[in-house]
């Protein structure tokens, strides 16, 4: 056959636009970059490499600059009718852009020191978590299957690595654990995928929900076993109940920061590829899926938070095991718009998902932050941190204020809108119980959270142990970061909230 | 005039967050410079309450003046709106004023010793708690209300648990979880209400009165709010957190616990739940009157029982539970949803604040000089007689404590005495039999009031001085003691003669709020 059969050969070429796809490509080019000068920098040079990778990811940063004003992007279309595109840089997608890049900027500089201290291959670590956070900024652009799968794995296998990175016994697990199960995932979403691309002949997102809408009959229950399938798949990415038993274990094993990361950055993943899938792709089947992440979103949070309540305070790493659960809690919160969004129809309560996951982010990288100060210090267990305020006044206040966002307790103003667009979110597509349910667990939250907060002014106990260590810079800065963050978006919450009435897509 | 209203606000918010910068090398010179700070804050913060009290319009108390309404999150439409009518403004000053009091009192008389933390934090904490109360009865917004209703449970909390005495941890809990759980409920109230009208504002949902709300929206809302509001208050059978929070709490806690946080209870039913949701609460008034006028008996009844001799009462929690009776007043007005009613529970609310925390103050004092205020171990065989060894302590126990039972001629006595002429002559559509009930019963509870009170003034006050006592040395009222009681004295002597000062305030306001003109 002759390799020009092509009808129109020129067709093939198109032009990218390279300003739209430039977030994650800055991010993977500078990954690169850190592996290949982790080569050539003498052995006593290699923390050059932690700052350029935080510089990397600031340049990623300020490359959306370009596209925050006019229309959305799009980019590596298909040329046939209609058009379909794999990449589109709108709203959402930099809105999570922001969220990943910006999440692994502050777990670099979380982790500057960690990657010194606990003797962590310095090359590999930057490399890796500029590798998974290039894969998080590339996943909520991608309007495709294959590309998001793509995005989503080369989020996930870097951070297998990440938390295996320290070479302890626990380590080992906690990969093993994570790596088990995300595979388990991945390998259950492709066969979703598959199934779906059989039903409808497309793996664009758009074109799968015109096909979804005619799917011959003897095909429809392939098409609805593999939605199923790939939203599992997505799941487990989210770690909802019930996928999301390897969760403490990892979170425990990594490095704090890469903890803070995972809960962050690959929450996020999960979740802006959760929300394109189900409102895009599978918009016909909008109230099953809507049903069926509204109960996920219920068990989700309910059992993160009576898991997180049944914490003891003085067991090894109980600090960074709360956070972990509490997350799970948080991501329940952060499921419900999706489901909201099944039931109306439309992904107009989607930005309540995008400002919540915003809050979130800077919140919860500012206390994995603080605790990865008071590990440093005291120790992982919840009762190190007793009497904090009497050691370091302002990573106790900073803590303080950061628990008090994540409960959604004034003065954490931010955390309660947070909260307050969620409800709103749930009440306008009549879902009442799941806004109910959604209370009782924000009250749950609220004991444990108060606890910890209680904790860090009560008297420090005779006898602790301390060493007086001086923080150092970068994580200082980091805290500054969220917890100046964390204040502003108090002050000003209409900066984040701005996204809730806005079009996203 | 707004800029006023809102540099009271700001003062004591940069107040708290300039403590935080550290006030001297060691502890002691840094320990007075933050007492001095507070009470110049406070001291400043009030005489922009007064300022603001002056400048006010009398002529028109019905409007809201010093308005500030700008956009600050205009994605869910929470609006920073500020202003104070006539129903507000007495609480403002009331709340300065107890404030600047109780950080004049701390001057002299902190807690300290083991595990007590720095004096800093305390003026820290209080000025934010201030901030909170102040924002309370200044904001116009449903959203901002919930935020300053919140913001004052922090400090509090951490009030009671450090600088407390005994159970000071469980009590203060206890203190947050209930307020807490009421308020998370009364938030969803709240939403439920703005969504469901379009605005959170205030001023237009009252001015709607209930318009564009269904019947339904409005009883569950309702609901929602007066159980969130209920704990607060406290009604009886929501009241049991408080007990154990003003025993355990240091004597400026319990003198803003019930010269304030009490009160943003009872205002929040008043601006909030008659005016906006008028159906919801013709609803549930019947059983707010019901649980008034039960909660007045039950309080004065537990008084009784711990005034009795051999009973182990302490003096703090016979205050506290007096309160119970005393609010329970203030919400029987309410719930008659008459202009009287509502006029004598506002009124009550002013009345209860300069009384219970003059109470507050003169117990807080007798236990700094016994040790003690369990009232069997100060009374002993006869009676502490404080006429005899501290006469001028003694006499303004016992002025307060008459004031308290209501008095004619004092303020404690034209709240109940309009509370209960509402409840007389309800609104129209609710039950005129079952609220006369409730008025007879709070007859009962006045005179059972009258009694525990007596008893009180009777074993505290009275006795034989020279019966062996805990204490050799008692010294009599002190400067700063004199200089923080002499103005709540003063002012419910005058609030009792002129009782036309509050109410020509509040009337035309409360006309409004209740007439949705």
């Amino acid at each position: 056959m002759n390799p020009l059969a092509v009808a129109d050969p020129g067709g093939l070429i198109q032009s990218v636009d390279w300003v739209a796809v430039a977030p994650p490509l800055v991010a993977a080019l500078a990954a690169l970059a850190v592996l290949v000068a982790d080569l050539f920098l003498p052995t006593g040079r290699k923390r050059v490499l932690g700052w350029a990778s935080a510089v990397g990811l600031l340049l990623a940063l300020l490359s959306m600059l370009p596209l925050v004003r006019g229309d959305a992007r799009s980019t590596f279309c298909l040329k046939a009718a209609g058009g379909a595109c794999s990449y589109t840089a709108d709203h959402f997608a930099l809105a999570f852009q922001l969220l990943a890049l910006g999440g692994a900027l502050i777990a670099v500089l979380l982790s500057l020191h960690t990657v010194d201290e606990e003797r962590l291959p310095g090359g590999e670590y930057w490399f890796l978590l500029l590798s998974s956070a290039s894969g998080a900024a590339l996943l909520p652009a991608s309007r495709d299957l294959a590309t998001l799968i793509i995005a989503l794995e080369v989020a996930s296998l870097p951070a297998f690595a990440l938390v295996a990175l320290r070479r302890d016994g626990r380590g080992a697990e906690g990969a093993l654990k994570f790596f088990l199960s995300s595979v388990t995932a991945t390998a259950v979403m492709l066969l979703g995928v598959g199934f779906v691309y059989a039903a409808t002949g497309s793996i664009h997102l758009a074109p799968i929900a015109e096909g979804l809408a005619h799917v011959p009959g003897q095909l429809k229950p392939l098409a609805e076993a593999g939605a199923v399938l790939t939203l599992v798949g997505f799941a487990f990415k989210v770690a909802a109940v019930p996928f999301h038993f390897w969760l403490p274990d990892t979170y425990t094993a990594a490095p704090i920061p890469v903890a803070g990361y995972l809960s962050v950055v690959g929450k996020a993943a999960g979740l802006a590829g959760l929300a394109l899938v189900t409102t895009i792709a599978f918009h016909p089947y909008g109230h099953t899926w809507g049903l069926v992440l509204a109960v996920l979103a219920a068990l989700t949070m309910t059992v993160g938070n009576v898991a997180a309540l049944r914490q003891r305070g003085d067991t090894p790493f109980s600090a960074v095991r709360l956070l972990a659960w509490s997350s799970v809690g948080q991501a329940g919160y952060l499921l419900v718009p999706l489901a909201a969004a099944g039931y109306q129809g439309s992904p107009q309560p989607l930005g309540a998902t995008v400002a919540y996951a915003l809050i979130y982010g800077v919140v919860n990288l500012g206390a994995f932050g603080v605790a990865a100060v008071v590990a440093r210090t005291a120790g992982t267990r919840l009762d190190d941190h007793r009497g904090l305020f009497a050691r370091g006044r302002w990573s106790a206040l900073a803590m303080a204020f950061f628990l008090l966002c994540l409960a959604g307790l004034p003065p954490g103003v931010i955390g309660l809108f947070g909260k307050v667009v969620v409800f709103r979110a749930a009440v306008d597509a009549k879902l009442g119980w799941l806004a109910v349910v959604m209370a009782v667990n924000v009250v749950i939250a609220l004991y444990y959270y108060l606890l910890w907060t209680a904790r860090l002014f009560a008297p420090a106990p005779a006898g602790a142990e301390v060493r007086a260590v001086r923080t150092p810079g970068p994580l200082a800065a980091a805290l500054a970061l969220t917890a100046g963050g964390a204040v502003v978006l108090s002050v000003a919450p209409q900066l984040v909230l701005q996204v809730v009435g806005g079009s996203l897509f | 005039m707004n800029a006023v209203l809102i540099a009271l606000l700001l003062l004591p918010l940069a107040g708290a967050a300039a403590t935080l910068v550290p006030f001297g090398a060691d502890r002691a010179t840094a320990d007075r410079r933050a007492l001095w700070f507070g009470t110049g804050v406070t001291g400043a913060t009030l005489a922009l309450a007064v300022a603001l009290a002056i400048g006010f319009d009398q002529d028109r108390p019905a409007v809201m003046q010093a308005v500030t309404n700008v956009r600050w999150i205009p994605a869910i439409d929470v609006r920073l709106h500020l202003g104070v009518d006539g129903i507000s403004l007495p609480l403002l000053v009331l709340t300065a004023l107890l404030t600047f009091l109780c950080a004049l009192y701390s001057t002299r008389r902190l807690p300290a010793g083991e595990g007590v933390p720095s004096v800093q934090s305390f003026t820290g904490l209080l000025l934010l708690l201030e901030v909170g109360m102040l924002a309370t009865f200044a904001v116009l917004d449903l959203v901002l209300f919930f935020v300053a209703f919140e913001v004052v449970l922090i400090p509090m909390y951490f009030l009671i648990a450090r600088w407390g005495s005994g159970a000071k941890v469980p009590a203060a809990n206890r203190f947050i979880l209930y307020t807490l759980l009421g308020s998370a409920v009364m938030l969803l109230g709240f939403l439920l209400i703005g969504f469901k009208a379009g605005t959170f504002d205030m001023t237009r949902l009252a001015a709607a009165h209930g318009d564009g709300l269904s019947h339904t929206t409005q009883v569950v809302a309702a609901l929602a709010i007066l159980l969130g509001l209920a704990v607060k208050a406290p009604a009886w059978p929501l009241h049991s957190w408080l007990p154990d929070a003003h025993t355990a709490a240091p004597t400026v806690g319990s003198v803003l616990l019930a010269g304030v946080l009490l009160k943003m209870g009872t205002y929040g039913l008043v601006r909030v739940l008659l005016p906006v949701v008028p159906e919801g609460a013709a609803t549930f008034a019947p059983y707010l009157g019901a649980f008034a006028a039960v909660g007045i008996v039950y309080g004065s009844l537990a008084c009784l029982a711990l005034a009795r001799q051999g009973a182990k009462g302490d003096l703090k929690r016979l205050i506290a539970y007096s309160s119970v009776g005393h609010m329970g007043f203030v919400l029987l007005g309410i719930a008659s949803l008459t202009p009287a009613g509502v006029n004598g529970a506002l009124f009550g609310n002013i009345a209860h604040g300069l009384i219970t925390g003059l109470l507050f103050f003169l117990v807080g004092a007798v236990k700094d000089r016994y040790g003690t205020s369990d009232l069997d171990t100060l009374a002993g065989a006869t009676g502490a007689a404080l006429y005899g060894r501290a006469p001028r302590i003694g006499a303004l126990l016992a002025f307060a404590a008459v004031a308290s039972l209501g008095l004619p001629g004092l303020a404690g006595f034209w709240g109940e005495l309009l509370a209960m002429f509402g409840a007389f002559d309800p609104a129209a559509g609710l039950s005129r039999p079952a609220f006369v009930t409730y008025m007879v019963l709070a007859g009962v509870g006045t005179l059972l009031t009258a009694g525990y009170l007596l008893v009180v003034v009777r074993r505290v006050c009275m006795g034989d001085p020279k019966q062996p006592a805990l204490v050799t040395e008692l010294p009599d009222i002190k400067a700063y003691e004199a200089a923080s009681w002499t103005p709540l004295a003063a002012l419910t002597l005058v609030a009792g003669l002129w009782p036309a000062l509050l109410l020509s305030l509040s009337d035309p306001a409360v006309k409004h709020l209740l007439g949705g003109g």
